[in-house]
Order: C-alpha cells, then structure tokens, then sequence
C-alpha cells in the first residue's frame, strides 16, 4: 500500500515536471500558425539574427571544444593537488547569473577593463562587435562542455587506455583514438547542452555585445526587440528559435549514437 | 509509525510548502500579505527620482524599472502593476484606449542630450558623423530610442546617414545606454539629462540645439484592475505636488507644462 502510494507520488512529480516544463512551449506554438513561423523568417531582421546566432554558437562551440576536450581529459585522468579548486572554478559561470557575466566580461575585456587596454594594443575591439558575442557565448557555454566531458573521460575504463599504452600507443595516441571515442556520448551530450546555452544566451551578450541587426542581436535579442511592439512576431521568432534548437539537439544526440563517435561502446 | 519516518515526512511537508511557495511566489512570505504595497512599473528614467520619492514618502512600493515599450508590452499580456509610469505620452494614451490603464496624468518633462564619458573630445552632433565613432542609442520602439530619431530625422540627410552608419548598438532602455557609456563601450549615446545627472559625473551632457529638441513629456496612468487604486491614485497626484515632484526636480526633471 505504502510502496503503491510512493510509485503514484513519483509519477504524480514527473507529471508536475513534464506539464511545467512543457506548457510554455506548447503555448508557443498555440498561439503561433505555421503561416506566423513562415512570414517571420521573411524578414531579413529576422533571418539575419538567426544566421548571427548560428554562426557566433557555432564559433564558440568550436573554440570551447577544441580547448576544453583536453582541458577536462586532463581534469578526468590526473590527481593534482588544487584540482577540486579548479573544478570548482570552471564551473563557477553555471551559477552565474548572466547580468553577472555581462558585468564581469565588461570589467575583464571591456576598454576600462582590466584587459581592456592591453587588447586595445592589440587591434582587437570585442565590445558592441560579433567577436564580443562570440566571447559572451564561450563564457556562459563552456562549463556546461567541460563538465559533461569531464564526467565522460572520467568514466571510460582505464584498463583500456592501459592497454593502448601497453600496445605502445603514445599517450597523445590513446587519448585520441581511446578516450575520446570512447567517451563520445558524454562530449556529445556536453557539446549539446553547451550549445543550447550559447543560442539561448541574452543578457551577457546585451551587456557586453550591445544588440545591432546583423552584428550583435542573435535571435534572443531579436525576440526581445520585437516583444513590446510585435508579440506575435516575437512568438514566432521564439517558434523558429525552440525548433532550431530542439533539431541542433537532436541531431547531436543522434550522433553521439552512432558508432562515428564510438557511441560508448568501444 | 516511527520517528524516522515522521521526520522524513516532515521534511516532505515542508518541501511541499516550499514548493507551493515557488508555485506563487507572492503566496508567501511577507510581501504578499501586504494589501498596502503599492506595485509601480516605470521608466528605466525614472530610477532615481522614483526612488528618492518612496525613500522620502516612506511608500511600501515594488518598483520595476524597464523600457516604457517593455512595460506596456507586459500590461498588454495581463501583467497588472498599479501605476504605470512612461518616458512619453502615447504609450500610456494607447493603453488608455485599450481600456487598460485609467485617464494618464503628464506629470514631469525632460531633455534629451547627447553623453559622452567626462573625458571625451566628442561635443557636438558634428563629431558623431566622423567614422569610427561608436555610438549607442535606445532601440526605435522604446521612448528614448524614438525621440533620438525624431531629431536625427531633421538633420540634414548626409550627416544623418553619418551618424546612423557610426550607430553600435540599439539598447533596450536608457539604463542600458549609460552603462554602455561609463563602461567606456562606446564612444557616445542619446540619453536623458537626468540620466548624466545619476551618472555622478562619469558622463557629461552635451545640449542639443533648441530647434532640434523633442517633447520629452513623462506619463503616469492608474492601471485598470490596480490591486491598490487609491494608493496608486496618491502615488501619481504625489508627483505633481509633493514629495514626488521634490525628488522629480533634484533628478533634474521640469515640472509638466502649463
């Protein structure tokens, strides 16, 4: 009897997560006709932020996996002494609230941040232009890779990579051949949630990047541009954003699946 | 049943309680109870001078400060503060037809300047057409944002097509402006004089000419449906005459005309 009342408490929380999680983006798509999603994509505003938004995730997903795969490789394979402080500050921009980011970002890369003049030196302007999006986007993004990663190097089975070395791999050798097939879910499911994060960032990219058509509004600022004059070009803009991003997903877990990333199974 | 199993379920019935408490945020708590507390959605403008207002009235008050576009947007979509207060005139009037917010009162005027940060060597419209200058204003549909093109549109065409091709970025509301401006992101922006005025002299005005200037006119209307209809009643003819109009002047707003 207990243990029935215990099994319908834990439905009855899936079904409260599931509805909450949901609705709103079922919502979308009541209030939203195929027609609206369609003649949204006609304007050129709204095409080019899409197409900003691809491009500067997309940039930042590069850069975060290049960087990070070794970085959590080396987080997940070696015992150091400060490595839990390390960890703990990689993961640091999760919690952040992205006022926060847009705040720090300022005060590190802004012309009166800390590096402010050094970059200026350097020819390189990253406030009010895509490459400040692009920064913005790795900031938020990449603790969502490198923990994913992490987790995955951490549980692909050392005897393999033994093994490998035994066989007179080199270490650089193991690591690409062994370690990252092997741990080709977990990098893809960290390269999924690591992208969702980039399309879906707004408010550290406003505050850092500004917002301009074309250079610096990605699709989140564009839907926020056009809710206080146009909800339902905004709905729709949000209608385009939620497929995009639920098909960019997909896809990379299909991948993640399939034996071209090793799938888990080695 | 045992004390474990007690305990255990008393955790539950407090996570329970937590978790209906998120359910409705204002369920809980203190500031809900409080029939009193008056809920002002206003310019982000108006920040200071609000402020002060409520500091000064000792209102209870929870004050959202945004776009006047935004604010109105959220009104339409059922949101219901009890003032709302705009950087113009025509969002409250537009809301007024829709039935949605009562008779508007103009309670305060404004200028509108160009800012630049303290040390810069911008200081007229002429040094906004010279290439590589950046330049920040409010996004066309928030009041800030068309007052700016209200006079960049009487400017002559080449010198308007100058500024607008050295324009950054085009921000959500006049708060977002000025931080761009003080944290050195560019170079100048459109912005009220009482936005200089809050910045404590990390930026400067610089005047625009007379025949140029807009009617920057400040609206406040009570919101149809208000929980709190004769506070927000109070909290408006309290800008006119009043500690609201004490604190509207030393933010370095004008009185309404007439």
């Amino acid at each position: 009897m207990r243990r029935a009342a215990f099994a319908v408490g834990l439905f009855l929380a899936l079904f409260l997560v599931l509805a909450f999680l949901t609705l709103p983006i079922v919502a979308i798509f009541v209030h939203t006709s195929p027609g609206d999603l369609i003649s949204s994509l006609g304007e050129q505003d709204a095409r080019d932020a899409l197409w900003l938004s691809l491009k500067t995730s997309l940039a930042a997903l590069a850069i975060i996996v290049i960087v990070g795969t070794p970085a959590a490789y080396l987080l997940a394979t070696r015992e150091f002494r400060g490595r839990s402080v390390v960890v703990t500050l990689i993961e640091l921009p999760l919690v952040l609230p992205p006022a926060v980011a847009g705040i720090a970002l300022l005060a590190s890369f802004g012309p009166e941040g800390l590096f402010g003049s050094a970059l200026d030196d350097a020819g390189i302007q990253l406030v009010l232009e895509t490459a400040g999006v692009i920064v913005a986007l790795t900031f938020v993004a990449a603790p969502f890779y490198l923990r994913q990663a992490q987790e995955a190097f951490a549980a692909v089975d050392r005897n393999l990579l033994d093994a490998a070395r035994t066989l007179g791999a080199s270490e650089a050798r193991a690591f690409i051949r062994i370690a990252v097939p092997s741990a080709g879910q977990g990098i893809a499911s960290g390269i999924a949630l690591a992208w969702g994060r980039a399309l879906g960032e707004f408010g550290a990219t406003l505050m850092f990047a500004g917002s301009f058509p074309g250079i610096t509004q990605t699709v989140p600022l564009a839907i926020f541009a056009r809710f206080s004059d146009d909800f339902t070009a905004a709905l729709a803009l949000s209608g385009v954003l939620v497929i995009v991003s639920a098909a960019l997903l997909l896809s990379v877990k299909v991948l993640g699946r399939s034996p071209i990333l090793g799938g888990g199974a080695p | 049943m045992g004390p474990v199993e007690s305990r255990a379920k008393r955790r539950l019935a407090l996570l329970a309680v937590a978790a209906a408490c998120l359910a409705g945020i204002t369920g809980c708590g203190g500031g809900g109870d409080n029939s009193d507390q008056l809920v002002v959605s206003a310019a982000a403008s108006l920040d200071t001078a609000f402020n002060d207002y409520v500091h000064a009235a000792g209102i209870d008050a929870k004050m959202s400060f945004a776009g006047s576009d935004e604010l109105a947007a959220q009104i339409r979509q059922g949101v219901k503060p009890d003032v709302y207060a705009a950087a113009n005139t025509s969002l409250p009037d537009q809301l007024h037809k829709e039935g949605l917010v009562g008779e508007p009162t103009v309670f305060a005027t404004n200028t509108l300047v160009l800012a630049v940060p303290q040390d810069s060597q911008i200081d007229s419209l002429d040094d906004l057409t010279k290439p590589g200058t950046s330049i920040v204003m409010g996004d066309p549909t928030v009041p800030v944002g068309s007052y700016t093109r209200e006079v960049l549109d009487h400017l002559p065409a080449d010198q308007r097509k100058a500024i607008y091709d050295n324009v950054r970025s085009e921000e959500p509301d006049v708060s977002s402006i000025s931080g761009k401006l003080t944290q050195g992101a560019a170079d100048a922006g459109f912005v009220y004089i009482t936005d200089v005025t809050a910045s404590s002299g990390q930026l400067k005005a610089i005047q625009l000419p007379a025949d140029l200037q807009p009617n920057v006119a400040y609206g406040a209307a009570v919101v149809t449906g208000a929980k709190n209809p004769d506070g927000a009643r109070a909290f408006i003819e309290g800008l006119l005459s009043g500690d609201g109009a004490t604190a509207l002047k030393e933010a370095g707003f004008k009185p309404p005309p007439g």
